[in-house]
């Protein structure tokens, strides 16, 4: 799960982190409102959406009085943002983050996240902050400075000494990383973070360091132990059809192409959509029906695939482990019947009780072509979808 | 010979008295795994599918001499469950369990890396040596001892590859599924190497994802260490780049973690990649002969 900017500097301000006087509002005569209640006669004004590069789309501005921060508001207030992280829709604008502003002699960058190779929280900072930092990264990575954390000791203030004497700082500004980074690390722990990234971290005229942004992404899993980070969580930033499918535990993914498919386990479900590609398909979803596929997922799953009115053909494709074929049949027969599918639908079950589900479907009586195979079902499905494209 | 697991390997169960343990024990049992025991806390002294149940790991490791535990426990719980198992002298953790916190993971793998204790998974289907021990959720009966060693982070992916060598006559020797958390217990390189010393197999069949850059990795340690003929399929080319939060994640992994780019690092291996799932049996016949 994300957070928006303003709620990671919540949690930045709650862990004795320097960020700047903000409010959050979510109309725009607020805006004009908290930039006079913040006070001074500069403000950044800063629309709120799941996704970097905000800058370069123009969610970002330096305004002179409240009437500006008002403008600002009203033109990003309810409207889609755009940016080279986002898909071609971009995220809906419902929050506008209204700051202070603060003088930059320094553009660092400093994040952390859960490294896979190493198995260690891994702490990554850099001179070259700023929007081109991926770029340093792939081009200078001996720019960027690394620290791992040992899950069994935690982050120590040498660690933090180490990366700001590396990174150049001086005087108090030592002390003032040991406590960024030990903060960090912290709330990393504490609040089962996978990803936190303050980009720019700044230094400021007066010579201290900054938080100016916060991005915070939180491990899914841990969810169920973070009840204050659950109520933080913004559905608008989440696909409609995604989050309809989560409800009932299965996991969506809505794609460009026609071919709905519907497939148990994560791994199989993307060979799956590989393995339409191959033979000239094109998938118009990812959905996962997950180990516990019942009568009732499966019918949901068919509702959810076929409200994408691009599919012109569904394959289901079920290689049964634990769960039954006979009864993913009934599953298929049952959803067909209750939702009135009209494109054709082709299945391919193999594993446990096979032979039986492929009894099952072929007296139902109904239009669903049995696949003898992976590839089959892929050749089939393409070729009731259109052909070929 | 086989990996990990053969007949003769004593197995507890961890959950042993909840649904899926008591389900999955069942089907264990049936398939022929020595099952010795089981473990819930407060039901100790109790009598669970004719087998001993025990109010803690290390009881039931001094009473039954278990070589490896399986762990069914809610996520909630399992780093709990895999440090009582990787303290209690148990040597070989199989963890079923998804949805496990990945720091309760750092933890976990850590502190069995120190211990000298092999935990595979979490979110993983388990392991098999078909004919002889099944420490898993994986159906049994498409299995067909054999040569090919199967390794994969899939579940259901796991189960394509071992019907295609099932279906080919080349049976399996053993089959381990690593799981697809972020922090497994092992990694396809643990794996390889295994299946590199084992006489049993022959080839061995790589079940990889996009995500991570663990085969690329493995990629690195084929081409220096296995001498044996790999076949690898990587799932998800057609999968979708996701919606991006800033940068971390792209440079911890250094633009890594493509389908493509995991299939260009396996090929510069000398590993057969096969873009199709379809294709895994005939992959295995065109590099090994058979």
């Amino acid at each position: 799960m994300n957070l928006h900017e303003y709620q990671a500097k919540q949690l930045f301000a709650e862990y004795g982190l320097p960020v700047s006087e903000g409010i959050a509002v979510d109309t725009a005569s607020d805006a004009a409102a908290a930039a006079r209640k913040i006070g001074g006669s500069k403000w950044v004004v800063k629309a709120q959406v799941h996704a970097g590069g905000r800058g370069k789309a123009g969610g970002v501005k330096l305004v002179d009085t409240p009437e500006e921060a008002e403008a600002f508001a009203e033109q990003w207030l309810g409207k889609q943002m755009v940016t080279y992280q986002t898909d071609a829709g971009g995220q809906p604008v419902s929050k506008i983050l209204v700051e202070t502003c603060t003088d930059i002699a320094q553009e660092l960058y400093l994040g952390a996240v859960v490294d896979r190779s190493s198995r260690r929280v891994v702490f990554m900072a850099s001179v070259e902050g700023g929007v081109e930092i991926e770029k340093v990264a792939a081009e200078t990575p001996e720019k960027i400075l690394k620290a791992a954390i040992d899950p069994l000791t935690g982050a120590q203030p040498y660690q933090a000494r180490d990366l700001a004497f590396r990174l150049g700082l001086k005087g108090v500004q030592v002390k003032q990383f040991t406590n960024l980074f030990l903060g960090l690390a912290k709330l990393f722990h504490d609040m089962d973070l996978a990803l936190l990234e303050i980009n720019p971290l700044v230094i400021t005229d007066e010579g201290n360091l900054h938080c100016l942004d916060g991005k915070i992404n939180i491990d899914g899993n841990a969810m169920y132990r973070q009840p204050k980070l659950r109520e933080m969580h913004d559905p608008s930033q989440d696909d409609e059809r995604e989050a309809q499918a989560a409800e009932w535990e299965l996991n969506y993914v809505a794609l460009d192409g026609n071919i709905g498919c519907m497939v148990n386990g994560a791994g199989l479900a993307m060979g799956t959509m590989d393995i339409v590609q191959l033979h000239g398909g094109s998938p118009a979803n990812f959905l996962d029906v997950g180990g516990g596929a019942t009568k009732e997922r499966v019918t949901e799953a068919f509702k959810i695939i076929l409200s994408d009115e691009n599919v012109a053909a569904v394959l289901v494709n079920i290689f049964g482990g634990i769960v039954r074929c006979d009864l993913i049949a009934e599953g298929v027969i049952g959803a067909v019947n209750e939702v009135g599918v009209e494109v054709p639908v082709v299945v391919r079950l193999e594993g446990n009780n096979a032979e039986l589900g492929r009894k099952v479907l072929e007296k139902s009586g109904l239009n669903i072509i049995a696949a003898t195979s992976l590839s089959d079902a892929a050749e089939k499905v393409v070729t009731a979808a259109g052909g070929a494209q | 010979m086989s990996i990990l697991v053969d007949k003769n390997t004593k197995v507890i169960c961890q959950g042993f008295t909840g649904s899926q343990g008591t389900f999955h024990s069942e089907q264990a049992i049936e398939y022929g795994t020595k099952m010795v025991g089981g473990v819930t806390p407060g039901k100790g002294g109790q009598v669970h599918l004719d087998l001993p149940v025990f109010n803690t790991v290390q009881e039931a490791f001094d009473e039954t001499g278990a070589d490896a535990s399986v762990i069914y426990v809610p996520a909630a719980f399992c780093k709990d469950s895999i440090l009582e198992a990787a303290n209690s002298g148990i040597k070989l953790i199989v963890c079923i369990t998804e949805g496990i916190p990945t720091l309760d993971m750092l933890v976990a793998k850590e502190k069995c890396d120190q211990l000298g204790v092999q935990l595979i998974g979490p979110n993983c289907p388990g392991v098999i040596t078909p004919g002889e021990c099944k420490i898993g959720i994986m159906p049994g009966h498409i299995h067909l001892p054999g040569k090919v060693g199967i390794v994969s982070r899939s579940g259901t992916l796991t189960y394509e590859a071992v019907k295609q060598t099932t279906d080919h006559g080349f049976g399996q020797s053993s089959c381990v599924g690593i799981g697809g958390d972020p922090i497994p217990g092992s990694n396809f390189i643990d794996i390889l190497s295994l299946f590199e010393a084992d006489a049993q197999t022959e080839a061995i069949v790589m079940i990889g994802e996009i995500g991570g850059t663990a085969e690329e990795e493995a990629a690195a340690y084929i081409k220096a260490n296995v001498s044996k003929p790999v076949v690898a399929y990587i799932a998800g080319v057609t999968a979708p780049p996701g919606k991006r939060m800033g940068h971390a994640g792209a440079i911890i992994s250094g633009g890594k973690g493509t389908a493509d780019e995991k299939f260009a690092a396996l090929q510069d291996a000398g590993v057969k990649t096969v873009r199709s799932l379809a294709e895994i049996g005939n992959g295995l016949s065109e590099i090994t002969g058979w």
